[in-house]
Formats: structure tokens, C-alpha cells, sequence
């Protein structure tokens, strides 16, 4: 397989992504999308370090998967303390600074 | 077109496998977004990374692939669930557009994407492919980790900091201040005794006592079986409210006969009735014994009666 096709389904999952970002109002399931985006980006660095014959891709994958954990550690407890306040996890809801 | 790049380092039974699963990984990615319910989401969300996993160890990637599994099937998607059992599990997203023409846009927007990702970038970005075998010469883990401790070790120890930063803010922000004290057990019992009695004379009132246990008179002590009363009808408040939402619990004791919600009821009533009388005249047995006791073949016990 060459590394086309790897990064032409990373790119697909990319848009998937984006797409589910855009249209889904949970903002858990955007969180979700939000991390699908991270992982098809992944799956772009691993294919470009074999492309390249060398491992700092894959170097770079394993730091995106740590900024990943402290992003999803980070954004779930605010969407927890969200919750909490306004007894919704819709993103349409969480409206006060608009204007 | 982007796949006209050729390979040095193919793999044998690489095509069957890359094309399983990505044929997975996409129809779980589409599932995702489109998935009602937030768990089902989480659920096809875990199928793309268990198959990105294996895409990374088909990859020649075997330590990325590991901590894929790991981190993100096993610590990130398990900490969504357990924010998903929080927040509610039954929360769906309505199906209502607040911008018109949002979804319609959405697609269009992303079609215009891959398209430019694939076939504008793609061209530039793709040559032949090089290999990891010489990188990979002295064993994957033991390459990434020369790289890690030497070129990359600031971003290294900068990750240790975020990662404690992370930390910190999680437990900040769902840390909870209590604004009032904590009700003792006497406070929640005149609580209790007060809305009692706030309804006139307990008809509106809430009962003060424990709820009946599931069960209790019925033949059949399942937790979905209300307890029969006392007339024998079935008592809804003896069933967990989230198991009687679920299934319609009142025609439990319906279903058990094959019969209608009348005969059941009939049957119930008869069998309590037969079961009470018997009950009041093994009393009344055992209180004749016991009157009897001192069984002798004189009168006295005869009047005694």
C-alpha cells in the first residue's frame, strides 16, 4: 500500500470529523469528533514517518496523543461543571457571551 | 491522483488488511456523527481507534499502536463514558436546526475539504515511501526512545508540566464548594414529617414510612413484580421508578397467567384471601391448642373453652 492511501483515509477521517464538529449540538459527541480529528491527524504522522524513513513522526504522534489526554481531561470537566450549572450539555445553550 | 506513489517496503496481506479497516474505521466514523445517542457515538468512536491501532502497527509503528490502545481506548474513552453516565446516558440531541440550512452546508463545506486535502495537498505531500526498517534496525521502542531522551527531550519535560496542569484543572473544575451544611439524619427525618404533614391529612401528603418492597405478597419476589396489597392489587410505588419507566410493570402480574388485567387481578385477590384465611386459621388453631393445654379427661377443660 503506499502512503497515499493511508493519508487519503486520514483525510477522510479528518472531514468526518469537522463535519461531525459543524452539525452535532452534544458537546460531548463534538468533543468526540474533536478527537477524531486528533487521531486521523495520527494516522497522517505515523504514514509520513514511513514515508520518510525516519520515527520523529511518530515522535510528533505520541505528543499529540499526551496534548490529546490533557485536552480531553481538561475540556470533560468543563463540560461536567457546565452541566452542573445549566442542567444541559448542548452547546446552544451555553450562549452568554454572545454580544 | 495521490496513489500512484509506489512502495519499498510492502508488507505481504497488507492490502486485505488496510482496506478491512479502513472500510471500518470510515463506516464508524459516519456512525459516529450520525448516532443519536451520545454512548453509541462513544461506542463507534472506540471502533475507529481500536482500527487506527491496527493501522499503526501495520504501519511498523507497534509502541504507537500499544499506546493507542492504552491512552485512548482505554483511559480517554473510558473517562467520556464516565462523563456520559453523569451527565445522563438517555441524553439525545435534538434532531432541530437552529441555523437553516446548517447540515446541508456542513456536508458541502466538507466535501469542498477532502477534496482540496486530497487531490490539491495530496499531489505535493506524496512520494515514494522510504521504509522503517532501517530506523526500526534496533528495535521500535528502543529508536523512538533515542529520539524522545535526546533530540526531543525539552518537549519532553514540557509534556510533564501540561500533563500536571491537566491534572490541577480537572480537579478544580470539577471540584464542588458546599454552600450550606450537610443535612444530618434528624434534620431529613422532620423534613420528612413536615411535608407529611403539609398535605391535608397525608392524602396529598408524602408518606413518611419506606416504600414497599417489590415482591411482598406476590408469588414471585423478581424486582420488576410489584407487591401485591393487601386486596390483592398490584402497588406501583414497591418498583424502582427507572425499572417501571422502562417496562410496563402493572401487567407483570398479568403476563404471569396468560390472562387479562381482571383475571389477574381476580387470581391475585383470591389467592391472598386463601392465603390470609389460612393463615387466621392456623391462629385460631394454635390458639385452641393452646387454650387446650392442659388436656384432661375431666370437665374443667370443657368450660375452660
Amino acid at each position: 500500500m503506499s502512503p497515499g492511501h493511508y493519508l487519503a483515509l486520514s483525510a477522510l477521517l479528518f472531514t468526518i470529523g469537522a463535519v461531525g464538529v459543524l452539525v452535532r449540538r452534544n458537546a460531548i459527541v463534538v468533543f468526540m469528533c474533536v478527537e477524531l480529528m486528533l487521531n486521523a491527524t495520527n494516522l497522517a504522522f505515523v504514514s509520513f514517518s514511513r514515508m520518510h524513513g525516519n520515527l520523529d513522526g511518530q515522535i510528533i504522534a505520541f505528543f499529540v496523543m499526551v496534548v490529546a489526554a490533557a485536552e480531553v481531561v481538561v475540556g470533560l470537566a468543563i463540560i461536567m461543571t457546565i452541566f452542573r450549572t445549566r442542567r444541559s450539555s448542548s452547546v446552544d445553550d451555553a450562549n452568554l457571551l454572545k454580544y | 491522483m495521490v496513489t500512484v506513489a509506489q512502495v519499498a517496503d510492502a508488507q505481504p496481506g497488507e492490502p486485505f488488511f488496510f482496506w478491512v479497516l479502513a472500510i471500518a474505521s470510515v463506516l464508524a466514523a459516519l456512525g459516529m456523527i450520525f448516532m443519536r445517542r451520545a454512548v453509541h457515538s462513544a461506542l463507534m468512536l472506540a471502533v475507529v481507534m481500536l482500527s487506527l491501532a491496527a493501522l499503526y502497527a501495520i504501519q511498523d509503528a507497534p509502541f504507537l499502536a500499544f499506546v493507542q490502545v492504552i491512552v485512548y481506548t482505554g483511559a480517554v474513552l473510558m473517562l467520556f463514558l464516565f462523563v456520559l453516565m453523569l451527565v445522563g446516558v438517555s441524553s439525545t440531541d435534538s434532531l432541530v436546526e437552529t441555523i437553516r440550512g446548517q447540515r446541508l452546508w456542513a456536508g458541502v463545506a466538507g466535501i469542498g475539504f477532502l477534496v482540496l486535502l486530497v487531490f490539491g495537498l495530496g499531489d505535493a505531500a506524496v512520494s515514494d515511501s522510504a521504509g522503517l526498517k532501517q530506523a526500526n534496525g534496533e528495535g521500535n521502542v528502543v529508536g523512538l526512545a533515542r529520539l524522545l531522551f535526546g533530540k526531543y527531550v525539552f518537549a519532553f519535560e514540557a509534556t510533564s508540566a501540561l500533563l500536571i496542569t491537566a491534572a490541577l484543572g480537572a480537579m478544580v473544575l470539577a471540584h464542588r464548594e458546599r454552600t450550606t451544611p450537610k443535612p444530618t439524619q434528624r434534620d431529613l427525618s422532620k423534613k420528612r414529617f413536615e411535608t407529611y404533614a403539609a398535605g391535608a391529612a397525608g392524602v396529598s401528603g408524602q408518606h413518611p414510612g419506606p416504600l414497599p418492597g417489590p415482591g411482598t405478597y406476590a408469588r414471585h419476589n423478581a424486582v420488576d413484580m410489584p407487591a401485591l396489597l393487601p386486596d390483592g392489587t398490584p402497588s406501583e410505588l414497591s418498583v424502582n421508578p427507572v425499572i417501571a419507566a422502562r417496562t410496563d410493570t402493572a401487567s407483570r402480574h398479568a403476563d404471569l397467567y396468560g390472562g387479562t388485567e381482571e383475571e389477574a387481578l381476580e387470581q391475585d385477590v383470591a389467592a391472598v384471601k386463601a392465603v390470609t384465611e389460612e393463615a387466621e386459621g392456623a391462629e385460631a388453631e394454635a390458639r385452641e391448642v393452646k387454650a387446650g393445654t392442659p388436656v384432661l379427661p375431666s370437665n374443667e377443660g370443657e368450660a375452660g373453652r
